[in-house]
């Protein structure tokens, strides 16, 4: 059971998460020139490719919520509401996104690369499917040193057509490792839709072929959510191997930030804001009795609170330019060419 | 000194390291079985199941499994079988462990040591052969390694294992059965070449197996009247460049070796820096563009012989030196 103070708390966590992408997304337009958008003359606050979480945030939310400050996430290049949801502070992924020095990798990764290994956040990716070789090897290491944590490893559709998947799931099987697979599935590889793209009968299928328990949930109920990521948690926690979640959502944002997704039928997308995750969350809630100001308030807080991280970021200094020859290697630092 | 194989020095460096360090692990395929060359004999039995870990073939999540391992704080060593399989392991040794540092700004490392072994060996063809040093000294925060003696691969592998940052560790297939007397007690630091043997008037440099080819024809020409100094590179990135310009400032002439393609390989990096720093006549001997063919007549095409060396150190000897100091 998911308490009303815990469906509050997750939705807490969901409206920071929208506040921060549509703030981040406001912030790029003119930073990338990819389909057929231009490159704003001086270019954009938050430059480069801008990959939106929006509408999936049940999913990071219902996940996250069940992880201890030490156990383990790797995430995709889809990942802002997945390092949020695990407890990076925001002000540190806002300046990030702006390439500041205070960063949480001081400018050096950008959208696709945050980090916070304090927080158990081995990263973002900008390879796809390229977190799961590294959430099992984490996990791997966990059973080496006899600790208690587990690893979330989040990945999208169309990750599953990678080799790394079917090595990483097999890999977390064979050892029986402490890894819950989730597969954010937001209907979309890129500009593709997945299910054009692959074979057979679906993603938990194929988890099910290598002997993971898998279960596929309403990824925009984060109720739903949360309580199955609560138990299959509690399951590798109970040391009974890997686990896998296969989320449905949608993704209700092109590929990257300026990307208008011209390519999908705008019903589509109509249909999918009647199932936004927020807003699902907000009819159930009232349905038990919390009245919308209380929901308001909450939105209000999470929208304070990214506006403040966007003033931040703004004023926060560029990194030095020296910087870029520093964390490169120790053995050879200095001999650039 | 201990009289040594050179598989059997690497697997006593990988056990020292182990027995010192309880964070050094090791990952990959038939380890239990001693590896295929048996540079891992007896270390399953020793450190068990646990830490010498038998693997599926999956390069690339053997590869980024350590990734994920040295994020949470161990030091493994990856077994990648060959260079050449090594290949399906790309994304994670270029895209992942190469960069994980920097992208995030030194808040995680990935300290690890990617054994793939290099080299044209039994009849094994083009999938089997190859020599990519280059392309691994080509990307920024790698380490790129390759020793030539038993002594040496103790060493350096002992230096490998020690080190903060990803090593690409490079050993020829050849050279497995070598044996050399190996000094336990002596510590190398990577970038560091080693002088094989003292000259006057050339430089020769070169690593890995080319060594012992090298040394065979730095003697022959000997003989002739041509002094030949001799540099074993080692660690190919960072390449100890002081060495090799200090030398080659001596005898005024530079000829670098390697078993890899000429065109765009290592010795191309080395010839260069000479060149714009002494202006003194540098020469390449790499092999053709050419694949690993199966038939012994294809792969002797691709392969570098010590006349091959005696012929470029012998036109050498016709052309005087540019500037000899």
């Amino acid at each position: 059971m998911i308490t009303i103070e815990q469906h509050l708390a997750l939705y807490r966590i969901m409206a920071r998460i929208r506040a921060f992408e549509e703030a981040a997304e406001q912030a790029s337009l003119g930073g990338v020139a990819v389909f057929g958008a231009v490159a704003a003359a001086g270019g954009a606050q938050v430059r480069g490719p801008l990959h939106l979480s929006t509408g999936q945030e049940a999913v990071a939310a219902g996940v996250c919520f069940w992880l201890e400050p030490d156990d383990y996430i790797t995430s995709t290049h889809r990942g802002h509401g997945h390092t949020l949801a695990k407890g990076t502070e925001v002000n540190a992924m806002m300046a990030e996104l702006f390439g500041r020095a205070t960063g949480s990798n001081g400018g050096k990764g950008g959208s696709m690369h945050i980090a916070d290994p304090r927080m158990g956040v081995l990263g973002a990716n900008g390879i796809v499917a390229a977190g799961i070789p590294i959430a099992v090897g984490a996990a791997h290491a966990i059973k080496i040193q006899d600790g208690n944590q587990i690893v979330a490893c989040f990945f999208g559709d169309g990750a599953i057509n990678r080799g790394p998947f079917l090595e990483g799931l097999n890999w977390a099987k064979v050892y029986h490792l402490p890894v819950l697979f989730v597969c954010e599935d937001n209907q979309y590889a890129a500009t593709t839709r997945s299910a054009l793209m692959t074979g057979g009968r679906g993603v938990g299928a194929r988890a099910k072929s290598i002997g993971i328990d898998a279960i596929t949930v309403d990824g925009n109920d984060v109720i739903e959510v949360a309580h199955a990521a609560k138990e299959m948690t509690s399951r590798i926690r109970a040391k009974q191997g890997p686990q896998f979640l296969h989320a449905i959502t949608y993704r209700l944002k092109g590929h990257v930030s300026v990307d208008q997704a011209g390519y999908r039928d705008p019903e589509e997308r109509e249909l999918a804001l009647l199932r936004d995750p927020l807003g699902v969350a907000e009819a159930q809630m009232t349905r038990q009795g919390i009245d919308c100001t209380s929901l308001e308030a909450i939105r209000a807080l999470a929208a304070a609170e990214i506006a403040a991280a966007l003033a931040v970021a703004q004023a926060a200094p560029y990194p030095k330019p020296e910087e870029a020859y520093c964390q490169v290697q120790d053995c050879g630092a200095g001999s650039w060419y | 000194m201990v009289l040594m194989s050179y598989a059997k020095a690497a697997c006593a460096a990988l056990a020292e390291a182990m027995e010192r360090d309880e964070r050094v692990v090791v990952l990959g395929e038939d380890l239990g079985r001693g590896g295929i060359f048996s540079q891992y004999a007896g270390l399953q039995e020793r450190f068990g199941a646990f830490r010498v870990i038998d693997t599926p073939i999956s390069e690339a999540t053997i590869m980024g499994a350590a990734v994920g391992m040295a994020l949470a704080g161990l030091r493994p060593l990856v077994e990648l079988r060959l260079t050449d399989f090594a290949l399906c392991a790309l994304d994670e040794i270029v895209n992942q462990a190469a960069k994980i540092r920097f992208m995030l700004d030194g808040q995680g490392r990935v300290p690890l040591v990617v054994r793939m072994p290099m080299g044209i060996w039994s009849a094994s063809a083009a999938q089997h052969s190859q020599s990519l040093e280059a392309w691994f000294a080509h990307t920024p925060g790698l380490v790129v390694v390759a020793p030539a003696t038993p002594a040496d691969n103790y060493a350096l592998l002992q230096a490998a294992i020690h080190c903060d940052d990803p090593v690409i560790y490079l050993e020829h297939k050849e050279l497995w059965g070598e044996r050399g007397e190996v000094d336990r007690d002596r510590h190398t630091k990577l970038g560091c070449a080693r002088v094989v043997r003292p000259g006057r008037d050339i430089t020769l440099v070169t690593w890995s197996k080319m060594v012992g080819l090298s040394l065979l024809a730095a003697q022959a020409v000997e003989q002739e009247g041509l002094s030949v100094e001799l540099i074993d590179l080692m660690t190919i990135w960072p390449w100890d460049r002081q060495t090799v310009l200090a030398s080659a400032a001596r005898t005024g002439r530079l000829l670098v070796v390697h078993e890899s393609v000429q065109a765009g390989g290592f010795g191309a990096e080395i010839a260069a820096t000479v060149a714009e720093n002494l202006g003194i006549p540098v020469v390449r001997l790499g092999a053709p563009r050419i694949l690993v063919g199966y038939s012994p007549p294809l792969e002797r095409e691709a392969r570098i012989s010590v006349e091959d060396i005696m012929a470029k150190l012998r036109g050498f000897g016709n052309r005087p030196a540019v500037e000899k100091r």
